[in-house]
């Protein structure tokens, strides 16, 4: 691959790692404080400050749009909290309103300059709505490293009061904590970054730069800590690659390239990430619905063999077929794990519960009667309506439930269909006669 | 007529068309707090359009709304099984799928330069003065500007929508759960709304362009929102404020040589604001003048109450007990002398025989236990 | 033999063995003609209140009668349009440090990265101050709050994982870890299990036995004799306060949740029928 560092590219490089970090970290805050969409308003809002402060100085000069900026944007924010608190209007269209106006205010600002002011021309304001990353000058990124260190480092300083204020906010109060102005700082905070942003990716995309790295880390850690490094970690790589990706095909913009990398990180934290990710818990499903079948499958033939009474004879295969109506070859399937674990016997005959298998079935019968008593005792169920709800419910119980269960019913030794109870393990000698009964 | 040509009509004209679609729709999705999903399709059509056009590489109206209507589907989609992992809530949904899906509108507009005549510019801004130049044309006959066939349709299918589905519109927007108990599908209703914004957005696109689209969708429903719950009666102001802002947008942006559609939303702003302070009850004005009011009625009950009891009292007893400033004191004491209910007399007050009876009045009526 | 306090740390805060009555004997919380509404709704009115140090309080009352507004009218959460609150004789901002807050659970995003052990460890922040984190002592005693509820086992869960009562018995500890003199808990009852209530009533009385003082808003009229020495009854104003045995009575009940009112409540009627209907 042909990689050109260029003086310019680096610049861009620079610029666009920088916001992906520090928008990475800042968007955990909008993120959990469920303010996403204010971003996107900030952003629109800081338009007309932009355009208010060329008209002031009269030459397109970063600080000063920087300040304008962030003085409509704060202004935009105060104006939706004003209306939130004080009308019957919610949050989402007072974001809306913030969000419309503001910008179409700073269009009118804009046209306005581009057409009657005698530099508007060369403004350079309009490149603020997709950003024009590849236009960063040197200057432009020193903004960037102060900004960006400011931010973090406040972050870091205040880190245990700004988390109390996302967790928290009330209890925080009356710590004595002043929640009001922290959450004005943090506000300012976005402000500042999301101006920043915006000559990177411009005013639609920034959104993106806050919220999807943070929303990624989520996925993958579940402390607060954590999560911040990595949305940081995971914007800043996503602008690298990014910023690379494009400058390989110069046609495509900057801003979307990387807006595209850091959405196919999230679909994949989404579906992969262990413990949240989707297929994770589709996993785990899986898993425990085998479990659910295999301690069927145990409990059928250790079911079958009680009926007869007789311990020297084991249900064959089309036996077990006739309990549930699964197949035989379904049933084989099933069996084979228990085998491998060395709790099935499978002849061609039967199949035979060994005695660590017997030891298994015994337990999951235990579950299996003491629920149904449960059920019928307490719950006052009809003993023909029990067992299919037991069915269903006996695999979740946990052994510390069963056991208070148990207590509970005053230890019984019969369900209620009168079917015994079998004992705890090690309480008696059956298990063993049982097995080896006839083998 | 009035010193307007033609073109400043259509220009009128179209904008009170854009307002009022928008308006109709707008209600619902303030009712149902679902602005930003306006917000949100307005951006992510992109790819859609720019997917028509490499399709069928010509303007073809009809494609491009189709599109942009599938792909505000589609966006309305993702949010919520995004939503529904619950590994986001709805606000991060929305703020990571829009961008998504306008990043890759802007790089198939990019990549495919050539091919797609879409001006990033014109659908942000739209550009509603030309709408008087872009005329259709059938067998050399001008009947007149696109953008009225264009509007003009979409308003009526609006119309059509709301009208139709006015019932199941009201209840899945108050009480979704009695809607489903009904027999009647909330979901499908939302995505019947959402399509119908979609295929709005689309057609307001090259007038007025994507900022006055969702203005005019949030901006004079809000406002509506301030006066009334009422639906219909929101509805009707909410036109009203549209078409209200796009008319004095539209002499702004004449007057001062600049974005008519950020000047129509700017309006739109405007008339925000307005009724922000003036609304009766729900404005900032009547907010505070009642607060203000009902402080001093507050303080007047208690100062009669406490009279009750010992019916002639000190002043400065009274400002010891309650902690005011002699100014608050002094208000409360004045509306009480001024009903008659209370006389000076020394350094204190003294009820009079009308405050007596006031209290005795009250005190024996029975009154229900007030459920919150 | 009196039993260990639940912290035995040494901290910023008078607490040893057992707490001594603060100079002057002054109630742990005096009220004074509180009136506070939200927006025009008045939310409590004219609430006289003393509550002795050392007591386990219940407030109790109907929906929207101003319980939680109470607490947080105390706390300085609130803004009341009248009247003023005292703590151990002064005002709250002095004594910050004496109070621990258990706020509703449903008040807090469950959902948020953090751990069980990192909820209670705010409890320190109050100590700490600005711009310094918790080491490893603030950590273990945390842990050590964790443990007096029985949910140590459970310090590294995140959150979302915990059952309701378990949630609440860390919230409790949170508060512990404050080693406060007053605790202000709003519905520390609700939707908890017969296990967690259990632990819950134990950790009060132990409380109350160090000379702690516990004000509880609780739902639940039928424990009210049982778990708690004080009853303060309100319905938008005062109704009664005092000693279980003598104000939790039938009359007092009926005053608190239906039939007659007093003139007060009968006056906040009249004036509020006169306000333009909001509800239309």
């Amino acid at each position: 691959m042909y990689l050109a560092i260029s003086y310019t590219f680096q610049n861009v490089l620079l610029g666009t790692t920088l916001l992906g970090v520090v928008g990475g970290v800042l968007g955990c805050f909008a993120l959990l404080r469920k303010q996403s969409l204010l971003g996107d308003a900030l952003a629109h809002a800081s338009l007309p400050g932009v355009c208010l402060a060329f008209l002031w100085m009269g030459t397109k000069d970063t600080y000063s749009f920087l300040i304008g900026a962030i003085f409509t944007g704060v202004l935009g924010s105060l104006f939706v909290l004003g209306v939130v608190r004080g009308t019957r209007i919610k949050e989402d269209s007072a974001i809306g309103i913030v969000l419309s106006v503001f910008f179409g205010v700073g269009v009118v600002l804009l046209t306005w300059i581009e057409k009657n002011h005698q530099s508007g021309n060369q403004s350079g304001l309009s490149h603020i709505l997709y950003g024009q990353a590849a236009t960063l000058m040197e200057r432009d990124v020193w903004i960037f490293v102060i900004a960006g260190v400011i931010i973090l480092g406040t972050i870091f300083l205040f880190y245990k009061e700004l988390k109390l204020l996302c967790f928290d906010r009330e209890y925080g109060k009356s710590l004595g904590y002043p929640m009001a102005a922290l959450e004005i700082l943090v506000t300012c905070l976005l402000v500042i970054t999301v101006v920043i942003g915006l000559q990177t990716v411009g005013v639609i995309l920034i959104i993106a730069s806050l919220i999807t790295p943070a929303a990624c880390a989520r996925q993958w850690t579940d402390r607060f800590s954590w999560m911040l490094l990595l949305a940081g970690l995971i914007g800043g790589l996503s602008s690298v690659a990014g910023t690379f990706v494009s400058e390989q095909f110069h046609r495509i913009p900057t801003g979307p390239t990387i807006v595209l990398v850091s959405s196919s990180v999230l679909i994949i934290s989404i579906l992969f990430a262990p413990q949240r990710g989707i297929l994770w818990s589709w996993l785990q499903s899986a898993s425990f619905r085998r479990r659910i079948r295999e301690e069927n499958l145990l409990k059928d033939i250790y079911g079958w063999v009680e009926k007869r009474n007789d311990w020297s004879r084991w249900p064959s295969l089309s036996n077990l077929m006739g309990v549930r109506g699964q197949s035989g070859i379904k049933i084989k399937k099933i069996a084979r794990p228990l085998e491998h674990g060395g709790l099935l016997l499978v002849t061609e005959k039967a199949m035979k519960l060994t005695e660590k298998g017997l030891e298994e079935a015994e337990r999951i019968v235990r579950k299996h009667r003491i629920w149904e008593l449960y059920l019928a005792r307490r719950l006052d169920l009809p003993p023909d309506h029990v067992h299919r709800d037991a069915e269903a419910m006996e695999h979740a119980l946990s052994d510390e439930a069963l056991a208070e269960f148990e207590e509970l019913l005053g230890y019984p030794k019969f369900d209620p269909h009168g079917q015994p109870i079998p004992a705890r393990r090690g309480s008696s000698s059956k298990a063993e006669s049982k097995a080896t009964g006839g083998v | 007529m009035w010193g307007l040509e033609p073109s400043h009509w259509t220009v009128l004209i179209v904008g009170a068309l854009v307002a009022t679609s928008c308006a109709l729709l707008g209600v619902f999705l303030v009712l149902r707090k679902v602005a930003m999903l306006g917000d949100a399709i307005s951006h992510a059509v992109l790819p859609g359009i720019a997917i028509a056009f490499l399709i069928s590489g010509d303007r073809a109206p009809l494609l491009m709304i189709f599109g942009a209507a599938a792909v505000g589907v589609l966006t309305v989609f993702l949010v919520g099984i995004l939503n529904r992992t619950r590994r986001l809530k709805e606000d991060a949904s929305i703020g990571v799928v829009f961008p998504a899906l306008f990043s890759i509108g802007v790089i198939l507009v990019s990549y495919f330069a050539g091919k797609i005549d879409l001006d990033p510019d014109c659908i942000i801004f739209g550009e509603i003065l030309l709408s008087h130049l872009d005329r259709i044309v059938i067998g050399g006959v001008d009947i007149g500007p696109k953008a009225y066939y264009v509007c003009g349709p979409i308003l009526a299918l609006n119309i059509l929508l709301i009208g139709t589905l006015y019932k199941e519109l009201k209840v899945t927007s108050f009480d979704p759960a009695l809607a489903a108990s009904l027999g009647i599908s909330p979901t499908l209703i939302h995505y019947l709304l959402m399509s119908q914004v979609s295929i709005t957005v689309v057609g307001s696109f090259e007038s007025v362009g994507a900022i006055l689209v969702v203005a005019m969708l949030v901006v004079p429903p809000a406002a509506a929102y301030l006066f009334t719950h009422r639906l219909w009666t929101m509805i009707l102001l909410s036109v009203g404020f549209g078409i209200l802002s796009s008319t004095i947008g539209f002499f702004i942006g004449w007057w001062k040589n600049c974005s008519m559609a950020g000047s129509m939303a700017a309006a739109a702003g405007g008339v925000f604001v307005l009724a922000f302070l003036f609304a009766p009850q729900q404005g900032l004005f009547a907010r505070i003048w009642v607060r203000k009011n009902l402080r001093t009625r507050f303080r007047s009950q208690l100062i009669l109450l406490h009279l009750q009891d010992e019916v002639a009292v000190q002043l400065e007893i009274l400002r010891k007990r309650f902690g005011w400033s002699q100014r608050r004191l002094d208000n409360a004491i004045q509306r009480l002398v001024r009903q008659g209910l209370v006389e000076r007399i020394d350094q204190g007050v003294k009820l009079t025989s009308s405050g007596l009876a006031q209290l005795e009045a009250s005190g024996t009526e029975s009154l229900s236990h007030r459920v919150e | 033999m009196k039993p260990a306090p639940i912290l035995s740390q040494p901290s910023m805060d008078p607490s040893n063995q057992e707490l001594p009555k603060s100079e002057n004997h002054p109630p742990a919380i005096e009220v004074h003609d509180l009136t506070a509404a939200y927006g025009t709704q008045p939310v409590l009115w004219d609430v006289d209140l003393e509550i002795p140090e050392g007591s386990l309080v219940a407030i109790v009352g109907p929906n929207g009668a101003g319980k939680s507004t109470l607490l947080k009218a105390v706390l300085g959460l609130i803004q009341p349009l009248t009247g003023w609150v005292k703590i151990f004789g002064e005002e709250y901002s002095k004594k910050r440090s004496w109070v621990g807050y258990v706020p509703q659970r449903e008040t807090v995003d469950w959902d948020f990265p953090t751990t069980a052990l990192d909820v209670v460890t705010m409890g320190l922040y109050g100590r700490l101050g600005w711009f310094r984190l918790p080491r490893r002592s603030h950590k273990e005693q945390a842990l050590a709050c964790l443990d007096k509820l029985g949910v140590a086992h459970l310090a590294h869960r995140q959150i979302s994982q915990l059952s309701g009562g378990q949630q609440q018995r860390v919230f409790l500890a949170r508060a512990l870890a404050q080693d406060a003199r007053l605790y202000l808990m709003d519905e520390p009852f609700a939707g908890v299990d017969v296990k967690t209530e259990k632990a819950v009533i134990e950790l009060l009385k132990q409380l109350r036995e160090e000379g702690r003082t516990v004000i509880a808003v609780h739902h639940d009229l039928q424990t009210v004799n049982d778990y708690f020495d004080h009853v303060v009854l309100l319905n938008l104003r005062l109704v009664a306060s005092g000693p279980v045995s003598t104000t939790f009575t039938d009359e007092n009940l009926n005053k608190t949740y239906g039939g007659r009112l007093t003139a007060l409540t009968q006056a906040a009627e009249a004036l509020l029928s006169k306000q333009p209907d909001k509800r239309n």
